[in-house]
């Protein structure tokens, strides 16, 4: 019986490592001072793949993403982002694999002295050779995205929290970045709200295939994504159908105490008998 | 709050100071290398200069006015008041001009620094620039460090003359004495030595405001607590280097310059 192909399945997968690996720990350990926050975790992300960490509060998921980034080194370990081994790496080649790199920060993190249209174009203004006429068009181009257009003169002081995250969202996206790591991007917002950058989300997954990590507590959102795919013929999210052979490639990783206790798929994550799981995700 | 051991609080104190020398060195060694923020360097010239000047030349004048009224008493049991002149010039010239323009900007900028980095610590700016390919140290503290050198130091001959002209108010108004010859003599006795000594103290001055102001504002820890706490150490920590450091430069440039 052949099932239904989804719109998704016609994009081409998005530009990775040769080594179809956008993020690899292996055994990264990191404490401070006294207090062992990760404890020897490793874990695989994929070219394409959509990865959503969960964990309690102050259980090292942010820090996962900080120090994917570089922003912070591991005690012990080794992570590699596009085939770089950042924990090698000096911050000034840190500055150059970043531009691969992008993150959208748990409180957005926008210059708050800048307006939108600076904010989103920052980093088009600090390579300094992108034409003004450019810049432009691709500022509204990633604010049209996130559909913020007309925020573009206004100042990260006026607006919503949904709306500085969409913002934040645009800012990372306007470079079309080989991997997104996105941290608690729903924390703290109304459900409409939630959606909405959830729905931004997997619209960047499914009709660009960037491979991301995303940090959250909210499971719903994790489950959502799950289940849904970008109909980019509708351009809205909608419900995967039943029997639909379409995959989203969308995985999960639960982290306690230190360590990764659950890497797996939706599928296995239902199935899963751990007794911490089934009551996390009850 | 907890008690730490003597050895970690020795600890924390000597990773402070490299964390600081680390700070100071790279802000004047990225001078030499690119990207050059101008931008950020002509903003932070204009808050620094254009933002401290009135504060400045009004410290200056009046400062210049008390040391002429303050003077003219003890030099009149002497019948020297003629020199008057002398006194002010070389006083504001060498040591107060610098030093009150030095803490005027550090009262005001120092903190100002401290508590915007900090705020942008603790919103996850600092992540957000680093993030986004941005060296912090050379978009943000590298233009603090060098508008503060050159705008304290043209602050300082403005603040100078300033006090010069304070001098020149108590004389002519007050004392009545010849205004002229108080200018001719403020003019007469200043030598290469304290010209020198004073246009130097700024430039160190200038290098201690803004990298202990960048330096508390980039390791602030916490919420708004922490930026709060950051910010009146910058500028206890630099009024206090002002002072201290004031007293090693005079001497040092004494031996110098033999004067």
């Amino acid at each position: 019986m052949s099932t239904p192909t989804l719109p998704i399945d016609k994009q081409s997968p998005a530009e990775c490592h040769p080594s179809g690996e956008a993020i690899v720990f292996e055994n990264v350990e990191l404490a401070f001072e006294d207090n062992a926050v990760l404890d020897g975790i490793s874990f695989r992300l994929a070219c394409g793949e959509t990865k959503a960490l969960f964990g309690v509060a102050g259980s090292g998921k942010s820090t996962v993403l900080k120090l994917a980034l570089g922003l912070i080194k591991p005690d012990s370990g080794r992570i590699t982002v596009l085939g770089e081994d950042v924990t090698q790496m000096t911050e000034n080649q840190l500055f150059v694999l970043r531009r691969k790199v992008g993150i959208v920060f748990q409180e957005s993190a926008l210059f708050d002295s800048l307006t939108v249209r600076e904010n989103v174009a920052y980093r088009l203004l600090e390579e300094g050779n992108v034409p003004e006429q450019e810049i432009e068009e691709r500022v509204r181009e990633a604010l049209r995205f996130v559909e913020l257009e007309r925020t573009v003169d206004m100042y990260p002081g006026e607006l919503s929290g949904g709306m500085r995250r969409r913002v934040s969202i645009a800012r990372t996206i306007i470079t079309q970045p080989e991997v997104l790591l996105y941290d608690s991007p729903t924390g703290g917002l109304d459900p409409v709200t939630s959606n909405t950058i959830i729905e931004l989300i997997v619209k960047q997954r499914d009709v660009y295939k960037t491979s991301s990590l995303l940090v959250t507590h909210r499971l719903q959102d994790a489950f959502t994504m799950g289940t849904h795919y970008f109909d980019r013929a509708e351009n809205k999210m909608k419900p995967l159908p039943p029997g639909s052979r379409a995959e989203v490639s969308m995985g999960f990783l639960i982290l306690r105490d230190g360590h990764i206790i659950f890497d797996g798929d939706l599928k296995e994550l239902r199935e899963t008998q751990d007794p911490y799981i089934r009551e996390y995700i009850s | 709050m907890a008690l730490i051991s003597l050895s970690d609080f020795a600890k924390q104190k000597i990773k402070s100071v490299e964390d600081y020398t680390v700070l100071a060195a790279r802000s004047l060694g990225n001078l030499f290398n690119r990207p050059l923020y101008i931008a950020d360097m002509v903003q932070q010239a204009d808050l620094v200069g254009f933002g401290s000047l009135p504060i400045v030349l009004a410290a200056c004048f009046f400062t210049g006015a008390a040391l002429a009224l303050n003077s003219a008493s003890s030099l009149e049991r002497f019948g020297a008041i003629t020199v008057i002149g002398q006194l002010v010039s070389v006083g504001i010239v060498r040591e107060l001009g610098p030093v009150l323009a030095g803490l005027v900007v550090a009262g005001r900028n120092a903190s100002g620094m401290a508590s915007e980095l900090g705020s942008m610590v603790v919103t996850e700016q600092i992540d957000a620039m680093r993030a986004l390919g941005t060296d912090p140290m050379k978009k943000l503290v590298t233009p603090r460090v060098a508008s503060t050198i050159v705008m304290l130091f043209f602050l300082t001959i403005l603040g100078d003359f300033l006090g010069l002209i304070g001098g020149a108010f108590v004389v002519s108004l007050l004392l009545r004495l010849d205004t002229h010859q108080y200018w001719s003599s403020t003019w007469q006795t200043l030598e290469f030595s304290d010209v020198f000594t004073g246009l130097t103290k700024p430039v160190v001055f200038g290098f201690i405001i803004a990298t202990i102001g960048c330096y508390y504002g980039l390791t602030t820890k916490g919420g708004t607590q922490g930026v709060g706490l950051a910010t009146t150490r910058a500028v206890v920590a630099s009024m206090i280097l002002i002072i201290g450091v004031d007293v090693f430069i005079t001497r040092l440039l004494m031996i110098t310059l033999g004067s």
